[in-house]
């Protein structure tokens, strides 16, 4: 329980500076805590606090990703399949192949990544809309997800992978929780305190007037598409973990829920506004949600539907605090 | 001046905007047939007196009148079918539909409830002849050249039997040609008993082409000159209020030593060619040319903006041509750009941070940055350029003057060798003109070589030691600052 507080204060740290416009999805967090709090008897708890933790991890990692690339102005809807096609690659290496997890994890995420590549250099090199670019990777890795089995699940993962979402270390983190947690922090430090991360910044503002100012927006580009894929294809490692399988029709429509996350966190979809402390809070808001509404029994149509309100009130309030300013 | 009655009056016009009054009671008469200059600094008040004329926006007191009768436009539609037309600086064209469609785009004339496709392109045919303009109506907008597109904006106003034209900023994007053409179609309509209001920064194109100046200071009229043909000082002095003793500081010697060197310079695109031209350290060298002209195109294939087909840049004689802007900037060769709005400052980051753009790798320790380190690199050139504002405060709040220190400061960090300003007083006010004018010089004092653009005759007159003439793409020749004045500089410009 000591360790618990600690930790949190910890995390609080280090997200908190990185909240700049990101108050008002602060205050809708807590809000929306204590009214849980008070309307549910299972809520405030830790080992529900932890539950919240697990179900977030998917999300979170993608999140991250998604937030550097809305960050710099683009969009990146292949996030999902990516995701598919890592787990596939994944369960193809281990299980079929024969490929120690050691190794195949690595392959995994390199595949993911080298969507990334081929993302960004049609963006930088042939001018396609992100929106495009993305669009058509979303597709072609979705249908190579689906050939490796012919759209068949792969079962059969060493057990300890399993344990790696099941088993709390210290009674506190399974280590798929710190997989995300580590995200978060290296995330936010970079786009804080990293040269390559406040440059993200100046391109998404305006790409002419950085490109002007000396910055490789390209390069820029190309890298932040290919560690958006690598996040992809790592929050597969971790729903492969916690489902002990994987199949080529997972991840579909992630791609939306992320953009939701970091839209509610109060990044900005023009790009050069925002960032990862927002996402974080954005992400922890769906996770709530969920959450708190699974707690009260509402069925998932409705729950869809109240997501759905929740990021119109979102970003109306940015919007309308923005203008009142 | 004339007997015959105005076809516009305002008497005692006010606008308040809560507590602030933007608009003190102004006069004004418009009568047939001439071209009035509505002339003053940003924020005088200029464009809220021609938005209301134009029904945009109301105002808060005083009466109008038009052709002897009351007149309160309730939106711009109204004033329209009064009479009014208003034709905006920038251009509110749709580029994929045809001129025709342009032209009556909201009042389509219609027969029995389909769009009558022939009356409209025989009227929008009708509207293009009488402004001379020789294009099929059916024509896509898109590819027009600004200065025909600009005659489309006009005609469009014309099929609407406007009586009065706002112009604001006219010239702002055209060429020297198509200002020309402007302006013959400009004395075609005053022919016809069309009233004109003329809003423009260009004071010499004001004096060729205005019957009446008005000068607005503050929201209120200061000062009326019956005639075009005013000294531009005087123009000036009634603008910003005060007498200008010295608008431009004395140039430095320079010195001896080249600093840098273009040999044969060409673009793939044909916009310059063949430009060869040495600036010195310590001198400030001037490029004039009409618009158009490639000097724009030159400067940032210099500055690695934009690509290089032939030639070379020398910086001490060692070639230095640049692929990229960050191959430019790693020689200390920078560019303060043309459009500041678009291309120096991010507008809605703050001044700290758009100076901390292009000096991440100064202040990061091994990659490592935060924003209280920008924050503190940045307060110090805010200090140093006497930038107007805390570096906390998002660069658009600035006024243009305070952007350009902005972007100045941001290379000036770098202690760079040669600087390139493009329009460096574009959009600025004439009274805050003269400190950027001793940032430029300072510059040169301190050994920079310095280049600057413009297309203001006089500036380029007053800052530069010596001043390279283009046209079309060609260098014309380089004059002497001895040798430099506005006749001898047009001569080479419209060769």
């Amino acid at each position: 329980m000591v360790a618990d507080v600690k930790e949190r204060q910890g995390f609080a740290g280090i997200v908190l500076p990185s909240l700049r416009g990101a108050t008002g999805p602060l205050i809708g967090l807590i809000v929306l805590c204590l009214f849980l709090t008070f309307a549910t008897d299972k809520f405030l708890s830790v080992r529900n606090f932890l539950n919240v933790l697990d179900q977030i991890t998917v999300l979170g990692v993608m999140a991250v990703g998604m937030t550097m690339v809305i960050l710099i102005g683009g969009i990146d809807l292949a996030v999902g399949s990516v995701m598919a096609l890592a787990m596939m690659v994944l369960g193809y290496l281990n299980v079929v192949a024969g490929v120690p997890m050691a190794l195949a994890i690595p392959l995994a995420l390199a595949a993911a990544a080298l969507n990334g590549l081929i993302a960004g250099l049609l963006i930088t090199r042939f001018n396609v809309p992100a929106f495009i670019a993305t669009l058509a990777m979303m597709s072609i890795t979705r249908g190579l997800a689906n050939m490796i089995t012919d759209g068949q699940q792969i079962i059969g993962f060493p057990a300890w992978f399993n344990m790696m979402a099941i088993v709390r270390f210290g009674g506190f983190l399974t280590l798929t929780v710190a997989v995300m947690i580590v995200v978060f922090i290296v995330g936010l430090l970079y786009q804080r305190y990293r040269h390559g991360g406040r440059v993200l910044y100046a391109i998404g503002g305006n790409a002419e007037v950085a490109r002007l100012a000396g910055i490789n927006v390209q390069r820029a580009t190309v890298l932040v598409y290919v560690v958006c894929s690598f996040l992809a294809g790592l929050s597969g490692m971790v729903l492969a973990a916690r489902l002990d399988s994987v199949q080529p029709s997972s991840g579909v429509s992630y791609e939306l829920d992320a953009i939701a996350a970091v839209v509610i966190g109060g990044t900005s979809l023009s790009g050069g506004t925002g960032g990862i402390g927002g996402t974080i809070i954005g992400v922890l808001i769906i996770g709530v949600l969920r959450n708190g509404l699974n707690l009260l029994s509402v069925s998932p149509f409705m729950q869809q539907v109240i997501i759905g309100a929740v990021i119109v009130l979102a970003v109306t309030a940015e919007t309308y605090r923005k203008r009142k300013s | 001046m004339t007997n015959r009655s105005p076809i516009l009056s305002l008497r005692g016009i006010q606008k308040s905007y809560g507590p602030v009054k933007v608009l003190h009671g102004v006069d004004l008469d418009i009568y047939p047939g001439e071209v009035v200059a509505l002339l003053g600094e940003n924020g005088a008040g200029k464009s809220t007196l021609s938005n209301i004329i134009s029904g945009t926006v109301q105002p808060s007191a005083g009466e109008m009148a038009w052709l002897g009768k009351p007149y309160s436009p309730a939106d711009p539609r109204a004033a329209m079918d009064e009479g009014v037309g208003m034709i905006h600086q920038e251009l509110k064209l749709l580029p994929k539909l045809s001129i025709a469609e342009n032209v009556f785009v909201g009042r389509y004339p219609m027969k029995s409830g389909r769009l009558d496709r022939g009356a409209m392109e025989e009227r929008a045919r009708a509207g293009l002849q009488r402004l001379g303009l020789d294009v099929s109506p059916d024509r896509l907008v898109e590819g027009l050249s600004t200065g025909r597109q600009q005659l489309i904006e006009i005609a469009k106003a014309l099929t609407l039997n406007a009586r009065l034209l706002i112009l604001d900023e006219p010239t702002a994007a055209l060429g020297g040609e198509e200002t020309q053409a402007l302006f013959r179609q400009i004395e075609r309509l005053k022919s016809e008993g069309v009233g004109i209001i003329y809003i423009s920064h260009r004071l010499e194109e004001i004096r060729q082409i205005t019957d009446r100046i008005v000068v607005m200071r503050d929201g209120a009229k200061v000062q009326e000159f019956g005639t075009g043909d005013v000294p531009i000082r005087t123009i000036v002095e009634a603008m910003v209020g005060r007498s200008l003793e010295r608008m431009f500081p004395t140039l430095p010697v320079p010195t001896d030593e080249v600093t840098l060197e273009v040999r044969g310079l060409s673009s793939p695109s044909k916009s310059f060619s063949d430009i060869n031209f040495s600036v010195r350290r310590g001198e400030v060298f001037g490029i004039a040319g009409l618009m158009g002209a490639g000097r724009t195109e030159l400067v940032r294939a210099i500055t690695g903006a934009d690509p290089i087909s032939s030639g070379d840049v020398l910086l001490h004689g060692k070639p230095v041509t640049p692929r990229s802007p960050i191959d430019a900037i790693r020689n200390g060769i920078v560019l303060v750009p043309e459009d500041r709005k678009l291309q120096g400052v991010v507008l809605d980051h703050s001044i700290a941070e758009n100076i901390g753009y292009a000096n991440l790798g100064e202040i990061s320790r091994n990659g490592w940055v935060s924003s209280r380190r920008i924050r503190e690199f940045a307060e110090d050139y805010i200090k140093r350029f006497g930038v107007k504002g805390r570096g906390g405060q998002n660069a658009g709040e600035l006024s243009g003057g305070n952007q350009q220190k902005v972007v100045l400061a941001k290379w000036l960090a770098r202690k760079p060798q040669v600087v390139v300003l493009d329009e460096p007083t574009r959009g600025i006010d004439v009274g805050a003109r003269s400190s950027i004018y001793d940032l430029i010089v300072d510059l040169a004092r301190v050994g920079v070589a310095v280049i600057v653009v413009s297309s203001d005759l006089e500036e380029v007159l007053g800052v530069s030691s010596r001043i390279m003439v283009m046209a079309q793409g060609k260098q014309a020749g380089i004059l002497n600052r001895e040798d430099a004045n506005d006749v001898s500089v047009m001569e080479l410009a419209t060769i």
